[in-house]
C-alpha cells in the first residue's frame, strides 16, 4: 500500500495530511509552526500518522509546501503553496473558480481554470492587514481569545467601519472606538469586514468563489459575511485549513503515477 | 572549513576589462576633484552628458553612485540619515541613500577603489527631469549644501507621439545651459567637439543595443542581472572611445556564446521580461534563484533605456532632445504597452515580471493596470513583485521567491 503526504508549513501553523491510492484522506493534523519548522513538520506528520484510520508505513511520498517548505528535509520534493492550494481546491470543487485563501501571514487569490490549471494568482502586499495575523493582533489588543471572535461577530448588531489598511493604525482606531463606547461585538464584526475589504481589493472576485485557510476554518460567520458582501454563495472545502497540505498530497499522488502508484 | 561556495553564475570574460575601465573612470574623477581641474559636472543619468563632455567637464552620475550603494548593500545604512533630515522614506531611495552617505562622509567607492575617500566635488549640477522630479530635488539638496549652481532641463512626462514643439522646447532649454556651463568650465562651446562626442555616444549606444539583442538567441548568453552591471559604461562613459571599445569586446564574446549555445542559464526552459528597476542589493540572489528555476530573464526596460537611437551628429541639438525625450520613462501608457509587446515578440518571452519599486513610481509600471492589460492582449502571464531599487526594508525575499516560484510552476503547466 502506498501513501501520499502533504505537509504545509505555514508561518503560523503546520498542517499534514495523508491520502491513499484512491486519494482518500486517512489522517490529518495541525500544530503551531513555532520557530523550528522542521520539528513542526515532523510533529504534524507523526500526529497525522497516529490519527490515521489505518497504520501508515514510512514508505510514503512526501511533498512539502508553504512558507517553511524548504525546512522539511524528509520531504521528497517541494511545491509552492500557490500551486498546492489550487490543486487541493480543484479536487473538492472541480469547476472554474476563484480561490480566496486567508492564511496566517498572507492571503492569496488564485484563479483556477475549468481544466484545473491555474490562470493567475495574487498575494497580499507586504502588510499584515487582510490576514490571520491582523485578527490575532486585534484580538490581542481587545484581550479576546481568538476562538471567541466568530461568536462575537455573529452577535453584533452592526459592523463598525474601520478606515485604515494598516494594522497599527487600525489598532489605534479601535482604541478610539472603545473610548467612544462602541460595543466590542460591533468592533469584531468591523475587523472581519476590514479583512474582507482587503481581499476584495486584491482582484475582481468573479465566478464561483471558494474559500480556504485557518481564518475560514474557525470563523464560519466570516465566510457568511464575505458571501453577503459579494452577493453570492461561497463554497468551503471540508477541511479548509488543509487545502494546501491536501493539494501537496495530491501532487505527491500524481508524481508517483496516480492510481498506478 | 571555510570553503567558498561556488557561484552558479557563469563568468563573462569581459568583466575584467569592465572593472579596469570603471576603476579608471572613478580614479580620473577623484584626481580631478583633488586638483580642482578639469571641472566636474554632476549629471542625471539621462541628462545632457554629451554637452558637458564637449565643454571639457568630467561627469559624475549620482544615480550610478546610487546603484553602487544598492549593489554594495550599504544603502540601508544611509537611507535613515536622509529620512531624519526630512527626506521621506517614500521618495527615491537613490536620493536618500546618496544624500545619507554624503552626510556621513562615506562612500562604498572607498571599499572598491583604494585611495578614494569620497564622491568627486561638483562644480555644477545638471539635471534632466526626464527620469523623475526626484532627481531635481536631489541636485537641489547638493546645490544648497555645497553652494554649487544647479541648472537643468524640465522634460515632458507621459507623452505619446513626440511633436516638433516638444523638441523645440527641449532644444531651447539645452541651449540655455551653454552660457552658464561656458562660464564654469572656462571653455567656449565648440559645435564640432559636441558633434564628435555625440557620434561616440551614438556608436556606444548602437553597440549596447547589439549586446542586448544577442539575447534574442535561445539560450540567451547573458542574464538581465549581469546586463545591469555591464551597462555601467553605457551610463557613465558614453561619449568616449573607451565605452565603444568595451562594447566591441563584450559584443564579440556574447555573439560567440550565442553561436555556441552557451546560455547564461543552463537548460533554459523559460524566458522572461523584467519591467522596472533592478533590486540592486539582491542581484546575485535573484540571478542564482532564476538559474535554479531554469529561467532566463533575457530582456528589460531598464537596460534598454540606455539605447538612444536618435543621436545624429549632423543635427546634434534636436537629435539629442529627441533621444532624451523618446525614452520609455517619458512616454504614455499606450506607448509603453506597445513597446513591451514588441519586446515580448522580439525575444520570444513566456512571461513578464513587474517590479513594483516602493520608492520609484516612475519606474513602476504595474500601478495603472498594465500587467492585467498585457496578460489579456498577449496571452502570457504577468507577475508583480514588491520591492525597491535600494531600500531593502521594502523587500521580502521569501514572499518574492514564493511568487516567482509559483509563477514558474504556472508556466510549467501551461
Amino acid at each position: 500500500m502506498s501513501y501520499f503526504v502533504g505537509i504545509d508549513v505555514g508561518a503560523s501553523t503546520t498542517k499534514a495530511i495523508i491520502i491513499n491510492e484512491k486519494r482518500e484522506i486517512l489522517g490529518f493534523s495541525v500544530n503551531d509552526s513555532g520557530v523550528d519548522f522542521q520539528a513542526a513538520a515532523e510533529q504534524a506528520f507523526e500526529d497525522s500518522k497516529v490519527k490515521a484510520t489505518v497504520p501508515v508505513s514510512n514508505e510514503s511520498f512526501i511533498i512539502s509546501t508553504g512558507y517553511g517548505r524548504r525546512n522539511v528535509p524528509f520531504a521528497n520534493t517541494t511545491k509552492t503553496e500557490i500551486s498546492c492550494h489550487a490543486r487541493g481546491s480543484f479536487h473538492d470543487f472541480p469547476h472554474a473558480h476563484t480561490l480566496i485563501d486567508i492564511g496566517g501571514q498572507d492571503s492569496k487569490i488564485i484563479k483556477v481554470h475549468t481544466s484545473g490549471k491555474r490562470i493567475s494568482f495574487k498575494m497580499n502586499r507586504k502588510c499584515a492587514a487582510g490576514t490571520g495575523a491582523f485578527l490575532e493582533e486585534i484580538a490581542n489588543r481587545l484581550k479576546i481569545p481568538i476562538g471567541e471572535l466568530n461568536d462575537l461577530a455573529e452577535k453584533a448588531e452592526e459592523e463598525v467601519q474601520l478606515g485604515s489598511y494598516c494594522t497599527v493604525f487600525t489598532a489605534t482606531e479601535i482604541l478610539t472606538k472603545i473610548r467612544e463606547g462602541v460595543e466590542v461585538e460591533n468592533l469584531v464584526r468591523g475587523i472581519f469586514g476590514a479583512v474582507i475589504k482587503r481581499a476584495m481589493e486584491m482582484d475582481p472576485l468573479e465566478g464561483n468563489i471558494v474559500m480556504s485557510g485557518g481564518v475560514v476554518a474557525y470563523n464560519p460567520f466570516f465566510v457568511e459575511m464575505f458571501g453577503e458582501k459579494l452577493g453570492k454563495k461561497i463554497f468551503v472545502p471540508p477541511l479548509p485549513q488543509f487545502t494546501g497540505a491536501f493539494g501537496a498530497a495530491l501532487y505527491a499522488w500524481e508524481e508517483k503515477g496516480g492510481q498506478n502508484a | 572549513m571555510s570553503e567558498k561556495k561556488k557561484s552558479k553564475i557563469k563568468k563573462i570574460q569581459s568583466t575584467g576589462h569592465l572593472r579596469k575601465i570603471m576603476a579608471d573612470y572613478f580614479y580620473e574623477l577623484n584626481d580631478a576633484s583633488k586638483k580642482g581641474s578639469p571641472k566636474i559636472a554632476w549629471c542625471t543619468s539621462v541628462g545632457p552628458a554629451e554637452l558637458l563632455l564637449s565643454l571639457g567637464f568630467l561627469v559624475h552620475y549620482p544615480e550610478n553612485h546610487g546603484a553602487v550603494l544598492g549593489s554594495s548593500r550599504t544603502a540601508n545604512d544611509y537611507i535613515p540619515v536622509a529620512n531624519a533630515i526630512g527626506y521621506s522614506p517614500d521618495i527615491c531611495s537613490y536620493l536618500t541613500s546618496d544624500v545619507g552617505a554624503f552626510i556621513k562622509k562615506e562612500t562604498p567607492l572607498s571599499r572598491g577603489y583604494e585611495g578614494i575617500e569620497g564622491v568627486p566635488k561638483p562644480d555644477v549640477l545638471v539635471y534632466n527631469t526626464n527620469q523623475c522630479r526626484d532627481v531635481q530635488e536631489w541636485f537641489n539638496w547638493y546645490s544648497r549644501e555645497l553652494k554649487v549652481p544647479c541648472i537643468g532641463i524640465s522634460s515632458y512626462r507621459n507623452i505619446g507621439e513626440i511633436k516638433d514643439y516638444h523638441l523645440e522646447a527641449i532644444v531651447g532649454q539645452i541651449k540655455d545651459l551653454i552660457p552658464t556651463l561656458e562660464k564654469i568650465s572656462g571653455n567656449k562651446f565648440d559645435i564640432d567637439k559636441f558633434k564628435s562626442i555625440l557620434a561616440l555616444s551614438r556608436d556606444c549606444t548602437r553597440l549596447w543595443k547589439k549586446v542586448l539583442e544577442t539575447n534574442t538567441a535561445a539560450p540567451a548568453p547573458i542574464s538581465f542581472f549581469d546586463e545591469t552591471i555591464h551597462m555601467g559604461p553605457a551610463v557613465v562613459l558614453r561619449g568616449s572611445e573607451t565605452a565603444v571599445e568595451y562594447y566591441t569586446v563584450l559584443l564579440k564574446e556574447l555573439e560567440e556564446k550565442a553561436a555556441q549555445k552557451d546560455g547564461a542559464v543552463e537548460g533554459e526552459k523559460f524566458r522572461l521580461y523584467w519591467e522596472g528597476m533592478p533590486i540592486w542589493g539582491k542581484l546575485r540572489n535573484l540571478a542564482e534563484f532564476f538559474i535554479d528555476l531554469k529561467t532566463a530573464v533575457v530582456a528589460s526596460t531598464y537596460c534598454n533605456s540606455w539605447i538612444f537611437d536618435a543621436f545624429d551628429p549632423d543635427d546634434p541639438f534636436t537629435s539629442m532632445a529627441r533621444a532624451y525625450t523618446e525614452i520609455f520613462i517619458v512616454r504614455d501608457e499606450k506607448f509603453k504597452e506597445n513597446y513591451i509587446e514588441g519586446m515580448v515578440k522580439q525575444y520570444k518571452l513566456d512571461g513578464i515580471l513587474f517590479h513594483d519599486a516602493k520608492t520609484c513610481p516612475a519606474n513602476s509600471n504595474n500601478r495603472y493596470g498594465m500587467p492585467e492589460r498585457l496578460e489579456k492582449k498577449l496571452n502570457i502571464p504577468a507577475l508583480t513583485i514588491n520591492g525597491d531599487l535600494n531600500d531593502l526594508r521594502c523587500y521580502s525575499e521569501e514572499q518574492a521567491q514564493t511568487n516567482i516560484e509559483a509563477f514558474i510552476e504556472q508556466l510549467e503547466t501551461k
